[in-house]
């Protein structure tokens, strides 16, 4: 699904990471930990295309990143659900059209496509906020519209960067399930969070495996968490 | 809840709606439409005006014979001879003595006696499409008949002509340069619009949009706006032609600025042609600024 190869990246400080080879297998879920500042969000980044990286290759669905035009690339996110951290909404447009901006985007704006996204809102309790613009939502209401947009499009993978950080343990315990409940459908996630009590959470639930950022590398962690 | 925009047609609202500079790109396109619309009038009455001079002058020319009473008919029908002869011409005769008293009467009164007078006598010439050499019939009329002055118009007729040409020439270039300024406006507007929006263009593109889809959204802006503010104008400078007072004889050239019949559906090229111009321009901004913004 997402294959790194002797991945190499660095801002224009200094090496963030070096020699990655890692492959995220289709229906498995991955977390991502590490200290902030760590490079969890970078990482992402080049999992989704947002970066390319300064050496290696990097393979989404069987194509190599470095070879794809920014179109191709757009192409393939249809089949990525990606959660930002800072949840990226057009601050113009009202929730609910943020939630069906990539539906719009992909020309898949149909009439059965409301039926989806209605049931999407209620399911992260935004059905009520529907109209607010997304300035006017708390942090939490803002990511959980974020998850929500992010599988919309039923995506093959789903991307998470800190989707729980701003909500507290009732929501977060729910937007676990979903993402469980999606992988169960046999999408691939990977989420990137530092709270560990969600990820002892999801190891109730699902055969979830953990990437630690640790000098310059990401590894697979060890069972003790 | 409406969640879902059905039509296509409103994917442009993913551009956020800028009003300040909006409203002066949609008063910029109205006022150069209303001015195109001026520009069109002038274009086309100058072109009615060299058609009318060039067609009722064209086809007609006078010989004078101006001789002594006893050479005087004599010279007549050389002259007449020669015009026979001459390529050209469709017809000539010579104005009889009650045409030309009728023509003189109004200075001298009917009663004069015109026979008797050293009067020219006028010879009609009225040329067939094609015209006739003017210079060559000169030069065997001052060969054979020293009398005849031939007076074909066109020393004064040209001019005037060119003039309605260069005027016609003037209003087509205004409204080519009106159209580049509009292109210009629209590409400066465009560009300040994708910089301010960089934000909204990474999220597009973060949900799966193509860089087609994002110049769409702003093409349809810009494109809207030119259409709508051209439109108003245009109304507004059909009005204004509409009001000018109406064309006469003693206005001449000046109150004849208007449009005449079908004429009045060419102003309406002109939202269309700001509706191009616009999209053309948004298109090809959003393409360099999208591929900067790589
Ligand atoms: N665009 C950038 N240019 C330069 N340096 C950057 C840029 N983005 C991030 N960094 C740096 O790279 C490092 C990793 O950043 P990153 O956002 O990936 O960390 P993170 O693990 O996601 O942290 P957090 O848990 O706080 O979200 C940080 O030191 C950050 O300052
Ligand atoms: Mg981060």
């Amino acid at each position: 699904m997402i294959e790194l190869e002797n991945v190499a990246y660095s801002y224009s400080g200094g090496a963030l990471f070096s020699d990655i080879s890692l492959r995220l297998a289709p229906g498995s879920f991955h977390f991502l930990t590490g200290p902030s500042g760590a490079g969890k969000t970078t990482f992402l980044k080049l999992c989704y295309g947002a970066l390319l990286p300064t050496a290696g290759q990097v393979t989404i669905f069987d194509k190599d990143l470095a070879a794809l035009t920014r179109d191709d690339i757009a192409i393939l996110r249809r089949r990525m659900g990606v959660v930002h951290q800072d949840c990226q909404f057009l601050d113009h447009l009202t929730l609910s059209e943020n939630l069906a901006l990539p539906l719009i985007a992909s020309d898949r704006a149909a009439e059965d496509a409301q039926q989806d996204l209605e049931d999407l809102m209620a399911w992260v309790d935004l059905t009520h906020r529907a109209d607010a613009l997304p300035p006017e939502l708390s942090g939490g209401e803002r990511q959980r519209a974020a998850l929500a947009r992010g599988v919309i499009m039923s995506p093959d993978v789903i991307i998470a960067d800190e989707p729980t950080g701003n909500v507290d343990w009732e929501m977060s315990q729910r937007l676990l399930r979903l993402l469980v409940e999606l992988n169960k459908m046999g999408k691939t996630v990977l989420v990137a969070t530092h709270d560990l009590s969600l990820i002892r959470a999801a190891k109730s639930q699902v055969q979830a495996r953990v990437l630690r950022i640790a000098s310059n590398r990401v590894q697979l962690a060890g069972a003790d968490l | 809840m409406s969640l879902l925009w059905r039509t296509d047609g409103q994917a442009g609202r993913v551009v956020p709606p800028s009003g300040f500079t909006a409203h002066l790109l949609v008063f910029a396109a109205a006022a150069m439409a209303f001015l195109a619309v001026f520009a069109l009038a002038l274009s086309l009455a100058s072109g009615r005006l060299a058609a009318r001079w060039g067609d009722e002058l064209a086809q007609s020319a006078t010989i004078r014979i101006v001789a002594p009473l006893e050479q005087r008919d004599a010279q007549t029908e050389a002259a007449l001879r020669i015009l026979q002869t001459t390529a050209g011409v469709a017809f000539a005769r010579a104005l009889d003595t009650e045409e030309q008293q009728a023509l003189l009467a109004p200075w001298f009164g009917p009663e004069l006696d015109i026979e008797n007078l050293p009067v020219p006598q006028l010879i009609e010439v009225i040329e067939e499409d094609t015209g006739f050499d003017a210079a060559g019939l000169r030069l065997r009329l001052a060969a054979e008949v020293p009398g005849a002055v031939l007076d074909d118009h066109t020393q004064w007729r040209a001019p005037l002509v060119e003039a309605a040409d260069r005027l016609r020439l003037l209003g087509g270039i205004s409204i080519v340069l009106l159209a580049v300024t509009m292109a210009a406006v629209v590409t400066l507007a465009a560009n300040a619009a994708l910089a301010a929006n960089a934000q909204v263009i990474k999220v597009l593109r973060l949900v799966g949009a193509t860089d087609q889809f994002i110049a769409q959204a702003f093409v349809r802006r810009f494109t809207g706006r030119a259409l709508a503010g051209a439109l108003g104008g245009t109304l507004l400078g059909m009005v204004a032609v509409l009001l000018l007072p109406p064309a006469s004889d003693a206005g001449g050239f000046l109150t004849g600025l208007g449009f005449q019949g079908l004429e009045w559906a060419l102003p309406l090229l002109i939202p269309l042609l700001a509706a191009v111009v616009a999209f053309g321009a948004t298109g090809w901004s959003a393409k360099r600024v999208l591929g900067e913004l790589a």
